[in-house]
């Protein structure tokens, strides 16, 4: 029996029952990412030595009868922007290179509450800026399906890590589609929370107001584990919702009789590849053929999304990468006789890579005077408009349906070179974060042997609905369970 | 000299020195004499992936604040982020409040009734807002002549509210009194401890003559304001008077060297790129919250002085005095808890005492002296057991020691002398070591008031003064009358 094949439910039972150890369980994942993360390169930083006696404490624990967490044994990979004590956190920035953060994130304090096993820190776009790992200052993320291809981003390096078998969970997290773009690209699944659901204390910022933790699996159900887990009101975080605790678990719903889908007419048509549009169209067709009822549905607002969202994020990242002038942390310019903010601007421009530059730069330059209204604020006016788009439609539907991406992973280095061609990347994911629902990917489908990720959305803190749907889809198709040929 | 009218509109940053945290995370919010960078966090450290969460309390004391100032408080306030970069700033960023682009401060449109000297004056306060205390820099001599700069992170995120008038002040002289009346007001308040240092700083603006509006930054303290003020008011008249324009610029005051030096330009003006916080929510006032606070208020100065001249029947002049300063407002009450006269304590407050906290640089609420003291001291006076001029000797010692004033007295023996027969052996010493002013003292007044000079300093001026007086002319007459 591989382990790096089964879902992280079936490992946890099987831990539980004590047919494998949490140490065996641990091992192996740390085995399979040294055979092949030299292929995949999908971690910056393992954990080892940490991971291996944290195990060994869980298997004490069962062997003694205790009771143990949640996901007692379950090797998880954590991405880069999230802190962890002790453990270097890079952003997969040379301006962080060397940073070790001296407090942990709420959600790995949870994971870690539960008896989930970090095993290590994964690769990302610099910052979170990308939609394919390219700009990490570490080297991309190669896609376990296509070496030669991107697994998306920014949380490309959890999303390889899955698909790869390396662990079974992972957190990503999502600020315009960083974790439903790997999701799609990698075969894996990938949920966006509600904005307010998981805690962001200890999450690197690049966009505060759009960006979640979320988490990726193999299966629908690991990731409602790991929601489970990591979700809820956190004191430390002003903009955590107060709203009551779930198990995930139980929406697992193999029925989705009389559920109301609408297909998004502008996520679909044009700049869509033609395998993807058909694709969503014959998984509508499966949806209809389990009880669902599906109708195209127009949202006229979301072609303005795009723009928005760059906007705001490229301002609010103006802002929330300002603290990085080496003064207190990370890379330091370190020449000598600089005035102060030459030494910044200097630090800044050797720390920081060119995309991310280019952000700052688009956003400072968004939110200065005189120009205020005419970007800034009406991005957020637009924004607010998606918003009411959304929770209209939800109104006659329950959730609502697209495509990840509109297309499958293309070529490392094909998209890098025009960013305005990556930023067309994320039209169907970023009109999620502008409204603050929850969305998940699902594997749907195949075209030459790439993956295919089937988007559903739904109303804020229905999270229920989304896993249900998500989850009859993946019983009554195949592709979940095919691997990479790795 | 004809002065063209000056206006001064000031930016005065306060301190909530009362609440026990910073406005964001759970720090003491008592920096002072830490070991630096002690009392930080990974909030206001700025560190990657830190939230702020905002203090409560801060926000019922800038309401409290508020409804002292006759503010108009909105229903819902808002945070923002001023944006610019300095060394002590650690996120690069102040989280603070805005009253453009859609921001909401705590409150606005209030206003300040103070007395300039014997004038009356109001002066409106445009806004009041929340916001976080940058870091301190430390230099090894100034500015200019430290070879390195160190930065100290203790403070950085303390509770700081904002006060913002309009440009209404006519003098320095009456900025002088705003202010003391604004630190009079947060102290009645307790939300501020205005003798702290760096509990309350100052940036003004200055026009004179309806020319450009130029600001003046970095004035450390009070004192510094009207002295700040007046040099900039004259140099921008001098300017004027020679021909020159004052263009809009901003200047910074070198304590120092007691100038204003040109900082930066209109042209070069920050943009601070203000836009919403979004790591925190907006904040609510609901209108029984306010009713509740509003209830709450304690006593402000205006209520106290006419409290003062009611209860204690006091001159308007001395109740106002008083109450301009919170700690002496608290110890004449104090002293008159304990002692019956409100007048003579007053009267020693305004005068001693307050010179005696003057020479030895202290605050009346961390001296030695204490209410019981000078209850002590005015009773001992009652009693004639000492006179004033010794009391006044007495009370530098008790600012001094901190002992009580009969221990003083005893130590020091300075109980008055009032036993006449005690004198008269004394006048008979000083009788026959002035033989000359003797002889003089039958015919010349003046002769007389040198003997009783002389047993005032036999007696370290503990002989009773009238019977001293009576004694030696008694003496003096029984000489005149005696033959030869």
């Amino acid at each position: 029996m591989k382990l790096e094949t089964l879902p992280a439910l079936t490992l946890r039972e099987k831990i539980r029952a004590q047919e494998i150890t949490a140490t065996d369980c641990v091992l192996a994942a740390l085995e399979r990412i040294k055979n092949i993360d030299g292929k995949v390169h999908a971690f910056l930083t393992l954990t080892r030595e940490m991971a291996l006696e944290r195990a060994k404490e869980i298997d004490g624990k069962i062997r003694g009868g205790q009771p143990v967490g949640a996901l007692a044994g379950l090797p998880i990979a954590i991405k880069d922007n999230i802190c962890l004590d002790g453990v270097r956190t890079t952003c997969a920035s040379h301006i962080l290179e060397n940073f070790t953060p001296p407090y942990t994130a709420t959600v790995v304090d949870r994971v870690a509450r539960e008896d989930g096993v970090v095993v290590g820190k994964t690769n990302m776009d610099e910052f979170a800026m990308g939609s394919s790992t390219e700009t990490s200052y570490f080297g991309p993320t190669y896609n376990p399906w296509d070496l030669t291809r991107v697994p998306g981003g920014s949380s490309g390096g959890s999303g390889a890590c899955v698909a790869a078998g390396e662990t079974p969970l992972a957190l990503g997290s999502d600020t315009g589609g960083s974790v439903r773009c790997p999701a799609s690209f990698c075969g894996v699944v990938g949920v966006k929370p509600t904005y307010g659901l998981v805690s962001r204390y200890g999450l690197i910022a690049y966009a505060n107001s759009l960006e979640q933790i979320g988490p990726m699996g193999r299966t629908v159900g690991d990731c409602a584990l790991l929601l489970t887990v990591i979700s809820g009101y956190d004191e430390r975080d002003a903009t955590s919702v107060n709203v009551e605790a779930r198990n995930y678990l139980e929406y697992l719903i193999n029925d989705i009789s009389g559920v109301r889908i609408g297909m998004v007419q502008q996520l679909l048509g044009e700049g869509t590849h033609p395998a993807v549009e058909k694709n969503i169209h014959s998984s509508a067709e499966k949806l209809v053929s389990l009880g669902a009822k599906c109708e195209t549905v127009s949202l006229p607002t979301l072609r303005y999304a795009l723009p928005a969202y760059y906007l705001i994020a490229m301002a609010e990242a103006s802002s929330n990468l300002a603290r990085y002038d080496g003064l207190r942390y990370g890379y330091a310019a370190g020449e000598e006789g600089l005035m102060w903010h030459d030494a910044f601007s200097t630090t800044r421009q050797r720390g920081f890579g060119a995309e991310v530059r280019r952000r700052i730069i688009l956003g400072t330059y968004a939110l200065s005077a005189g120009y205020y209204d005419k970007f800034f604020l009406k991005a957020v006016k637009v924004a607010n408009m998606v918003r009411l788009d959304f929770l209209k439609a939800f109104k006659t539907f329950d959730v609502l349906m697209a495509p990840a991406m509109p297309f499958p992973a293309f070529k490392i280095g094909e998209r890098i070179q025009d960013p305005l061609a990556l930023y067309m990347s994320d039209i169907a994911t970023v009109p999620v974060n502008l409204a603050g629902i929850p969305a998940i990917s699902v594997p749907s489908g195949f075209t030459d042997g790439l993956p295919i990720g089937l988007q559903f959305m739904a109303p804020p803190f229905r999270e229920d609905l989304l896993l249900r749907v998500a989850y009859t889809f993946e019983q009554n198709t195949p592709h979940h369970a095919v691997n990479p040929p790795l | 000299m004809s002065e063209e009218a000056a206006k001064i509109g000031l930016e005065v940053h306060c301190q909530l020195t009362a609440l026990k945290t910073k406005l964001f995370c759970g720090c003491d919010a008592d920096y002072r004499e830490k070991p630096p960078n002690t009392v930080v966090c990974p909030a206001c450290l700025g560190l990657p992936g830190a939230l702020p969460v905002l203090n409560r309390r801060a926000v019922d004391f800038a309401l409290m604040v508020g409804l002292a100032l006759e503010c108009e408080v909105p229903k819902v306030a808002s945070f923002y982020r001023k944006n610019y970069y300095y060394p002590d700033l650690p996120k690069n960023f102040q989280i603070s409040q805005y009253d453009r682009a859609g921001g909401i401060p705590i409150g606005t449109n209030g206003r300040l009734k103070f007395a300039a000297g014997k004038e009356p004056r109001t002066v409106t306060i445009r806004r009041i807002q929340l916001e976080e205390d940058p870091g301190k820099l430390h230099y090894a001599g100034t500015i200019d002549t430290s070879a390195f700069t160190l930065v100290d992170y203790n403070r950085s995120g303390v509770a700081l509210l904002e006060i913002v008038t309009e440009p209404e002040l006519n003098s320095p002289r009456e900025a002088r009194f705003f202010l003391q009346k604004l630190r009079s007001t947060l102290e009645h308040l307790g939300v501020s401890d205005g003798s702290l240092e760096g509990a309350m700083r100052c940036d003004a603006n200055v026009s004179v003559a309806g020319g450009s509006k130029i600001e003046v930054k970095n004035i450390s303290s009070f004192k510094e304001v009207e002295r700040a003020l007046t040099f900039e008011a004259m140099r921008q008249r001098d300017l004027v008077k020679r021909g020159g324009i004052v263009k809009a610029e901003t200047r910074h005051w070198d304590e120092l060297r007691r100038v204003s030096v040109a900082l930066r330009t209109k042209e070069e003006e920050q943009d601070y790129r203000y836009f919403p916080e979004a790591d925190l929510a907006l904040v609510t006032i609901p209108e029984h919250k306010l009713e509740a606070l509003r209830k709450a208020l304690p006593e402000l100065p205006d209520a106290r002085k006419q409290r003062f001249t009611r209860q204690y029947q006091l001159p308007e002049y001395d109740a106002e005095f008083l109450t301009s300063d919170r700690s002496l407002a608290d110890f004449f009450e104090n002293t008159a808890a304990v002692y019956p006269k409100a007048k003579p304590i007053a009267n020693w407050l305004m005068g001693d005492v307050l010179q005696c906290l003057y020479s030895l640089d202290v605050e009346i609420s961390r001296c030695k002296m204490t209410p019981k003291h000078l209850a002590e001291m005015l009773t001992l006076i009652d009693q004639g057991t000492v006179s004033v001029k010794i009391a006044k000797k007495i009370l530098w010692d008790i600012f001094k020691t901190g002992k009580t004033p009969s221990n003083i007295i005893r130590e020091k023996g300075l109980v008055r002398i009032v036993d006449a027969e005690v004198l008269e052996e004394l006048i008979g010493k000083v009788f026959a070591e002035n033989e000359q002013a003797v002889r003089d003292a039958l015919t010349d007044e003046k002769a007389v008031n040198y003997l009783v000079g002389k047993l005032m300093e036999a007696t370290k001026g503990r002989a009773d003064p009238a019977l001293s007086n009576k004694l030696i002319r008694g003496r003096i007459e029984k000489l005149k009358g005696a033959p030869g």
